[in-house]
């Protein structure tokens, strides 16, 4: 019986420990990490449900992360679910903060959203190898240690898409300089990373729609500073509609390199 | 965001993998992670923080087992065990025990001792520093409440390594007002300069506690060097810290010498060393040609050296031509007599 225990170890260790395949295989599977970074200030009032939105996303393999911001002083108890309800069902992370905190939690959360997400791929991985049940919580410390280094590499190495969405209801007004402030320190810690980065800015409610784009898919974020100050804010919330719009965004984009891919290959064909 | 559990003192944590007992004594402190606790064992007095997140706890102990390959470096404390804890008996909390370096956070420090002690902690922390990024790694998130001041005899120990991060990475961890992003002066690459950018900051941090804000209608660089010309201790090193803070140094080293230099050139030779620095800071009001000028006074101090050189090149000279004609001349004294 031990000695049986004993091979099993042996084989699932020469199996598991190869790292570099561990991280291959990953890497294979996620080829891009897609979020959905939403800042809001509250309640959304209009159009379909967004924690049902947030549900879609996650099922197309799309992260929703929520950021919060709220009123010094003020406990807004339904806000504070719905924040909560989104992330939960679009599989990310959330935070409530004060206006001023901004900047270091917009970064944090993306960052361990990242990680999160990568953690769960990483773990479906494990779970082929050693058979169910087994994630990385159930590891040896020493075994956990060297999963979470494959985890930190692929976290800095990775592709990023992140669709920014903010909230530009009436309310949200005085915070927008701070949203701002806080989008351009994250293109600094995102463009400090060995992996490639794409952003792409939407606000809600838009002049005309629901939600308007304002930044279309690009390595740097630094147009913002010229976009923001020309925004005008609306009295509807459709967070809903939102994030519906927003999944449609990372199709589009999808969609848009399939055909330059096919166009590629068409050249190499009729360059042989 | 992420809820810890509260252990009073008295509660009993004993270790799923390696069965280790520990009785909390005190809590120490709240990181960005988890919660640090004193607690007491078979070895007696040791650290020992636990969080939920057991992803962040295996993260930080990977990097405090790379700290301790880092040879003859007392930067971070010595990792004793790694284990989880069956809180409740049936939530699973990860936690690691690690050295108990007690000691004044390195701000109380400085205020209680005298400011010059941060010169001196500086340089210490400065040679640390060095041996980590040698060794490939960036600590990222420095400040002063992360560094205490163990002994006697006073030496800098580091107590919270989260933030570090492998050169060539982003940084995990920082805080704002010691982060060079914040500043508008550089991005969140893993590079010696970012650490040595850091370290100009805390000496900053030492001249005001109480620290101060970016301001919005101006940028980062000319409010920080505002704010050196202001305080008589950051005059004084001005020279480095501008070069610090504007990412010249490409090692802990460079900025060592040229801070023991400096240190050392005001006490012996006080005079020379000090008027020039007057003139210096009166030329430079303006905030643009910094450049040109610090290669002004490294060439006008070459020169000096070279000069000095030259001095005690001719009077040695002249002392052993002396020697040697008193010499002959007794030697002749001596056989025509």
């Amino acid at each position: 019986m031990i000695i049986v225990l004993r091979h099993g170890m042996i084989e699932q260790r020469e199996n598991l420990w190869r790292m570099e395949h561990l991280s291959r295989r990953v890497s294979m599977e996620k080829g891009h990490l897609k979020q959905i970074l939403l800042i809001t200030d509250g309640c959304s009032n209009h159009g379909e449900d967004p924690i049902a939105m947030a549900a879609l996303a996650q099922e197309q393999g799309i992260t929703v992360n929520v950021i919060g911001v709220l009123e010094e002083n003020v406990i807004d108890q339904e806000s504070l679910q719905e924040v909560e309800g989104i992330a939960m069902s679009g599989g990310g992370v959330h935070q409530i903060v004060y206006a001023h905190q901004l900047s270091q939690t917009v970064q944090h959360v993306t960052r361990k959203a990242m990680t999160q997400t990568l953690q769960g791929v990483v773990n479906k991985e494990l779970q082929q190898i050693l058979g169910k049940h087994t994630s990385m919580e159930e590891l040896p410390p020493e075994k956990r240690g060297e999963v979470m280094e494959v985890v930190d590499e692929l976290g800095e190495t990775t592709s990023l898409e992140i669709l920014i969405l903010v909230d530009t209801s009436a309310s949200m007004k005085p915070k927008l300089p701070t949203v701002k402030e806080a989008l351009l320190d994250l293109s600094i810690s995102l463009n400090s990373r060995i992996g490639d980065n794409r952003f792409s800015v939407s606000v809600f409610p838009g002049k005309k729609d629901d939600v308007e784009q304002v930044l279309d898919w690009t390595p740097r974020l630094e147009s913002l500073s010229s976009i923001f100050p020309k925004l005008s804010t609306g009295g509807i919330t459709p967070t809903g509609p939102a994030i519906r719009e927003a999944i449609g965004q990372f199709k589009k984009k999808r969609s848009l390199r399939n055909l330059l891919r096919n166009e590629e290959e068409y050249y190499d064909e009729s360059s042989m | 965001m992420n809820q810890v559990c509260n252990l009073a003192p008295g509660s009993v944590i004993t270790g799923k993998w390696n069965q280790e007992r520990y009785t909390i004594i005190k809590a120490l402190g709240q990181g960005a992670t988890g919660n640090v606790y004193l607690a007491d064992c078979r070895r007696g007095n040791v650290a020992l923080k636990l969080s939920e997140n057991s992803m962040a706890i295996t993260s930080e102990v990977n990097v405090l087992k790379h700290f301790s390959k880092v040879q003859g470096t007392l930067l971070g404390p010595s990792l004793l065990d790694v284990d989880d804890w069956k809180y409740n008996s049936q939530r699973l909390v990860s936690f690691y025990v690690m050295e108990y370096v007690q000691g004044k956070n390195f701000l109380e420090f400085t205020e209680q001792r005298g400011i010059e002690w941060a010169g001196v902690l500086t340089l210490q922390l400065l040679t640390n520093l060095e041996s980590l990024h040698q060794a490939g790694w960036i600590f990222g998130d420095l400040k002063p409440e992360n560094l205490i001041v163990s002994g006697p005899p006073p030496r800098i120990r580091c107590i919270d390594v989260g933030g570090t991060t492998q050169q060539g990475r982003s940084i995990k961890e920082f805080t704002e007002f010691f982060d060079r992003g914040y500043w508008g002066m550089g991005n969140r690459k893993a590079e010696p300069a970012y650490d040595l950018f850091s370290v100009a900051m805390i000496m900053i941090n030492a001249a005001y506690p109480k620290r101060f804000k970016k301001s919005n209608d101006r940028d980062g660089q000319s409010q920080l060097i505002e704010k050196i010309k202001q305080h008589p201790f950051l005059l004084k090193h001005e020279d480095v810290l501008e070069k610090a803070l504007t990412g010249n140094y490409l090692s802990a080293g460079e900025m060592k010498s040229d801070f023991i230099h400096l240190l050392s050139k005001k006490t012996c030779k006080g005079r020379s060393a000090s008027s020039s620095y007057k003139t210096k800071v009166s030329k430079q009001s303006g905030p643009q040609p910094h450049k040109p000028k610090k290669t002004q006074t490294q060439q006008t101090r070459q020169q000096v050296k070279k000069k000095k050189k030259k001095a005690n090149f001719f009077l040695e000279t002249v002392v052993i031509l002396i020697g040697v004609c008193v010499i002959y001349s007794l030697y002749v004294y001596h056989v025509l007599l």
